[in-house]
């Protein structure tokens, strides 16, 4: 059980992405899962599909539109181009961008439940404690929907760690760039270093063990507690 | 549009055909004194919540043009304006205390004291913690407190906001009878010693009796009735004759104690009525509670009756009883004060009793509300 200096890069490569994609997705899906929880608005139905749509496409479907999409061709990529920002296909950044969208739903799923599940009810009684809606959203719902957010963040690292298929269409497979943990399995397979493959591949058998027995074990914690009154 | 406003009280006007999904609809105006408990009385569905909602400013749906909420003429909502719940200076109790639920009671008051209105601090936090009586539970989460328990914590954060108008949405109903006991007394002190005033809901008519200055009725999103409490559920003819332990509170200063026979008497309008001894002092208020089942007239004093408690009184009304023939409700006043007395149609005839007519009233039992 050897780990060589690219599987080592590869590891390092992959946490980084997986941590940058967890950060941003939270940002950006804290205010889309509010909306999609608490509107009426007939675009809830649309929204909630389009989020939901990573789950069921092939990697494959979404990374070769997200290509064609930031490809020099593509709009994002012609844009990209006229501010003489770098092109976004095989690059870090755009392995980014791809793992944002492939990893959204299980970011905003988790929030948005979280979400629903608060209700009305804590809000309207900090609105008659002179809290304002940003105090209410700091101090009411963030610390209320914690389980939600571990939840998310945690699902989000843990399928941005594991992803295949989007990495492949868009970022290729260079070394310390775009190649992560899965590729380099793929690479190791290929080249039959079933060693190494093996060493690699266990290692995210056990991440992945122990990311999810983690989560369910705050999920029961927290039901547990909801029903003793006190919130983690 | 110009509104009048009146330099005091709450001014609410509401008119709203089906508010949000609900079938439903609120039509009234009103002037609310500013001081004191006004009670918002009615059935479920009545609209009562509804409308403690919309002086909160919580039911957003409620915008109609002609609506205008006010307190001491301070505009909070009219066709044109909208001061968010967050502005307004209220304090609310709701129905089911709605803690937070990742708060400790102190964490819950905390929050309330944090926000508060630092211009005008009347309302101290020791006084509140004592007054309700929560200092040994403050370090409970609200899901280890039991509901009087959380109650009693809603209304110490509700109160801590230093608001200027303390709105109460049946911070009783959700509670069964021993808690009710537990609770009504802290809330009767909380009542007499804020100087804020208290809109407070309820379906009970006997907290409405125990608790409040001025009633307004409301059924179907309409004003029924409205007055001062004693007046207005001793006048005969009200919505209030069909209650059948209709009852009356006297209030006044106990002037003697007797603890060889163990009683207190409470002075009112000249007259006393004494009643069992308990923790009051002389000179304190004491409120009692009269049902008219337990009263009785005579034309005469008879000193010779086992009954202590005879009063000198005039008949003010007299109706039938709608659903027993055989009673008669008769409205009496002591002094001012007014009773009511349950006493068969029989009786009435055949003492000839009249409006005007001075009489004995002979209360069989009291009982001791503060």
């Amino acid at each position: 059980m050897q780990l060589s200096a690219a599987d080592i890069e590869a590891i390092w490569l992959t946490l980084k992405l997986a941590s940058l994609v967890t950060v941003l997705l939270i940002i950006l899906c804290t205010p889309i899962a509010w909306w999609l929880a608490r509107t009426q608005s007939w675009l809830k139905g649309p929204i909630n599909a389009v989020v939901a749509m990573p789950l069921v496409l092939p990697p494959t479907v979404l990374g070769f539109y997200l290509l064609l999409f930031l490809g020099p061709e593509g709009p994002m990529g012609q844009l990209l181009a006229y501010f003489n920002i770098g092109s976004l296909p095989f690059s870090f950044s755009g392995l980014v961008v791809a793992s944002m969208l492939y990893s959204l739903p299980f970011v905003v799923q988790p929030l948005q439940n979280a979400f629903i599940a608060i209700g009305e009810r804590p809000l309207e009684a900090a609105a008659t404690l002179r809290s304002s809606p940003w105090n209410r959203f700091i101090y009411v719902v963030l610390p209320l929907a914690k389980t939600g957010y571990i939840s998310a963040a945690v699902l989000g690292f843990a399928h941005t760690v594991g992803e295949f298929g989007v990495v492949l269409m868009i970022g290729g497979n260079i070394p310390k760039e775009t190649k992560v943990i899965s590729v380099q399995i793929y690479d190791h397979v290929e080249a039959l270093e079933y060693g190494q493959a093996h060493t690699l591949s266990l290692l995210m058998v056990i991440f992945s063990f122990v990311v999810l027995a983690f989560l369910y074990s705050i999920q029961r914690r927290q039901k547990r507690q909801a029903s003793a009154g006190g919130l983690l | 549009m110009t509104v009048k406003q009146p330099a005091k009280g709450l001014n609410i006007r509401v008119f709203q055909q089906h508010t949000g999904q609900s079938n439903f609809s609120l039509d009234l105006d009103l002037q609310l004194p500013n001081t004191g408990v006004t009670a918002l009385f009615g059935p479920s569905g009545s609209g009562k919540t509804t409308l403690l909602r919309c002086i909160a400013g919580l039911e957003k749906s409620v915008k109609g043009s002609t609506n205008h909420i006010s307190l001491n003429g301070e505009l909070w909502q009219s066709h044109d304006f909208w001061l968010a719940s967050h502005k307004r200076p209220v304090g609310y109790v709701f129905q089911d205390a709605n803690l937070f639920p990742h708060l400790t009671a102190q964490d819950n008051l905390r929050f309330s004291i944090q926000r508060a209105d630092k211009t005008q601090p009347a309302i101290h936090y020791d006084d509140v913690v004592e007054l309700l009586n929560i200092a040994s539970i403050l370090t409970q989460y609200p899901g280890q407190l039991s509901g009087g328990e959380r109650q009693r914590v809603a209304m110490a954060r509700a109160l801590l906001i230093q608001p200027k108008i303390l709105l109460m949405d049946e911070p009783l109903a959700a509670l069964d009878d021993a808690l009710k006991q537990d609770i009504l007394p802290y809330l009767e002190r909380l009542c007499h010693r804020a100087k804020i005033p208290i809109l407070y809901v309820s379906h009970s008519l006997d907290e409405v009796i125990r608790l409040a200055d001025y009633m307004v009725v409301l059924e179907k999103g309409r004003v029924l009735e409205e007055g001062n409490t004693q007046r207005l559920i001793s006048t005969l003819g009200t919505s209030f004759a069909r209650y059948q332990d209709a009852s009356m509170v006297v209030s006044g200063t106990v002037v003697e104690q007797n603890t060889e026979w163990g009683l207190s008497w409470l002075g009112f309008e000249n007259q006393t009525i004494a009643f069992k001894q308990g923790k009051e002092a002389i000179g304190d208020s004491v409120r009692l509670r009269i049902q008219s089942r337990d009263i009785s007239v005579s034309l005469s004093k008879h000193e010779d009756s086992s009954i202590l408690n005879r009063l000198t009184v005039v008949i003010d009304d007299m109706e039938k009883d709608n659903k027993d023939p055989s009673m008669v409700m008769v409205r009496l006043l002591a002094g001012n004060t007014p009773l009511l007395a349950k006493i068969t149609a029989l009786s009435a005839h055949s003492l000839k009793l009249e409006k005007g007519q001075t009489l004995v009233a002979q209360i069989k039992s009291v009982a001791v509300l503060s």
